[in-house]
């Protein structure tokens, strides 16, 4: 079982992010859960939400704690909230940040690997907009393909209708730019 | 069969309504149901669903528009959580005396105060002898399954009662996961159309809910009693049924590796999923253990029950609301009941956990394990029970 862990603020669509990568699994007839933190959404304010992926029956009822890969949609998120919590010895940190992989490392005393994409400066390229939850999806599959690249594309289709095109393109530069320091 | 698809679970409750082609929705919005009831909403606005949406203005005036609107032989159905089921109550339980074959989904969340959202069983322990027969599901697809269930025992003549479909509030509601759908052919099989038993109609007049006095309240109740406690057969009909259709077969007293084990767990509803999984932690270290899931509620199904536990040494008793200042949890005290009177009764530890959305873990269950065995050692009382996870 891969467990994901993606954070971002309110409105910026970390739901989204978490719904589209359990479709991608589930049409692959793979088993998968997409779930917010339970509560109001509070746009602005720091969320969180989860995915499984397995390729069996998927049981377990609960946040995750210990995940295999954590993601973050938003960089000020990195200062704020300790998304390294728990993230597994073998995992890694996928984050938005102009900042390089090595930076970080020293800036935020991080010692897991980091995937690291300037989403935002995609985002406002492509779609005008600093929303950067599928453009992180990109990111997401190039440090680790937890579903394969492809299953992406159906769901971003199914989902943004007649803006699926630059969804799919944010989704395709971030993979092709993302950069991982070990 | 139907397509398998990854939906949210509140979304395919509602589109599982709209297949079993309710007649009238009436329903108020209320947190963790709100989904279940925009989509139906939607589905009637858009025109794929050729239902009446009847949006009340409390639900009160919900459970009382649905009791009118099954009376004349509409198939009917409503949602709620919470305080909704506590502003609809006077009218649930005239709903279950006039024998009205309402189908609500219950999406459980506690009842304030403090104000909570979250999901734990208080509101649905609160009505728990209102007379509806009452089933718990763990999983979307029980969920979907339970909705085609519910018109189909509710609605058969030999019933014609109301029933109730727990599932948990956003610990299931809002989860997005694999849903095996009924195609229609299998849905048109499986559940015949309404045929009340009794209408009101104006070319025949009838009275239902009439005065009650002392020299015929017993015999009413003794009645309702005797039709919940009767709807079993059909119940279990209903699961046989389903069984041969779609492959998945729902019992009314469900175990997991509890036959030959010291200790069993026992669940209700989405919890379940998570004590399997300890259990399966518990087993590798060699523990005996195993689970019982307690599926349907009302009428209690006493036979299946005593058969489950039959040679087993402790029942860890999970319960998700309180009975504040009496022998702990509600399915705990009645678990007792149950078993009072049983030779060799095995011992009952009750653990109260997960209110109002206080996550449970694996690691959780556990550890109550671990308690209750340390528990063993000492003598339980009948009225011991721990709140589990409590911050001091």
């Amino acid at each position: 079982m891969i467990e994901v862990r993606l954070h971002g603020r309110g409105g910026q669509g970390a739901v989204t992010s978490a719904e589209l990568l359990a479709l991608a699994a589930i049409n692959q007839g793979n088993y998968a859960q997409a779930f917010p933190s339970f509560g109001p959404e509070r746009r602005g304010a720091p969320v969180v939400a989860f995915c499984r992926i397995d390729d069996k029956p998927i049981r377990t009822r609960a946040a995750i704690y210990q995940p295999d890969m954590v993601l973050v949609l938003d960089p000020s998120i990195l200062r704020l909230v300790k998304v390294t919590s728990g993230l597994k010895d073998d995992g890694i940190l996928v984050t938005n940040t102009k900042y390089s992989g090595d930076e970080l490392k020293k800036e935020l005393g991080i010692t897991h690997p980091i995937a690291t994409v300037n989403a935002t400066k995609i985002a406002m390229e492509e779609l005008g907009l600093p929303i950067t939850n599928t453009t992180m999806l990109g990111s997401l599959l190039k440090a680790r393909e937890v579903v394969p690249f492809d299953s992406l594309i159906a769901p971003l289709k199914r989902r943004f209708g007649r803006i699926a095109d630059k969804n799919i393109k944010v989704f395709t530069r971030a993979y092709q730019e993302t950069l991982l320091t070990r | 069969m139907g397509e398998r698809v990854g939906i949210e679970v509140s979304l395919a409750a509602a589109e599982a309504v709209k297949m079993a082609n309710v007649d009238v929705i009436a329903a108020y919005p209320i947190t963790p149901q709100t989904h279940i009831v925009e989509h139906l909403s939607e589905l009637v606005a858009d025109g794929e669903l050729d239902a009446e949406f009847i949006p009340v203005e409390s639900e009160h005036s919900a459970m009382s528009v649905c009791c009118g609107s099954s009376a004349v032989g509409a198939r009917t159905f409503t949602c709620t959580s919470s305080q909704g089921l506590a502003l609809m109550n006077e009218i649930v339980f005239i709903a279950a005396s006039l024998r009205l074959p309402i189908v609500m989904i219950l999406a459980n969340r506690s009842m304030s105060g403090p104000l909570s959202i979250w999901n734990d069983h208080t509101d649905v322990m609160s009505i728990r002898d209102c007379g509806w027969i009452q089933v718990f599901t763990e999983n979307g697809q029980e969920v979907f399954d339970h909705v085609m269930f519910a018109f189909r025992v509710a609605e058969s003549a030999s019933v014609s009662l109301p029933i109730i479909i727990n599932l948990d509030g956003f610990v299931l509601t809002h989860v997005i996961e694999p849903i095996e759908f009924w195609d229609d052919e299998t849905v048109k099989k499986y559940l015949p159309d309404f045929k009340p038993v009794n209408q009101l109609h104006p070319d025949n007049p009838v009275t239902m809910g009439a005065f009650g006095l002392p020299s015929i309240f017993t015999e009413a109740k003794k009645a309702q009693n005797e039709a919940l406690i009767q709807a079993k057969p059909e119940i279990l009909k209903a699961w046989k049924e389903m069984g041969d259709l779609v492959g998945r077969h729902y019992q009314p007293v469900e175990t997991y590796h509890a036959e030959g084990s010291e200790t069993v767990f026992l669940t209700m509803g989405s919890f379940g999923e998570t004590v399997s999984v300890a259990v399966d932690e518990l087993r590798n270290q060699g523990k005996s253990v195993g689970q019982i899931k307690l599926r349907l509620w009302r009428p209690f199904p006493f036979d299946e029950f005593r058969e489950a536990v039959r040679g087993i040494k402790r029942i860890i008793v999970l319960d998700r609301a309180v009975s504040f200042g009496g022998p702990g949890g509600p399915v705990a005290s009645e678990i007792r009941s149950v078993l009072y009177q049983e030779e060799n009764m095995p011992t009952i530890t009750n653990f109260l956990c997960g209110f109002a959305g206080r996550d449970v873990t694996a690691q959780d269950y556990i550890a109550m394990y671990e308690q209750a065995e340390q528990m063993a050692q000492g003598r339980v009382r009948q009225e011991d029970y721990i709140i589990y996870g409590v911050r001091e």
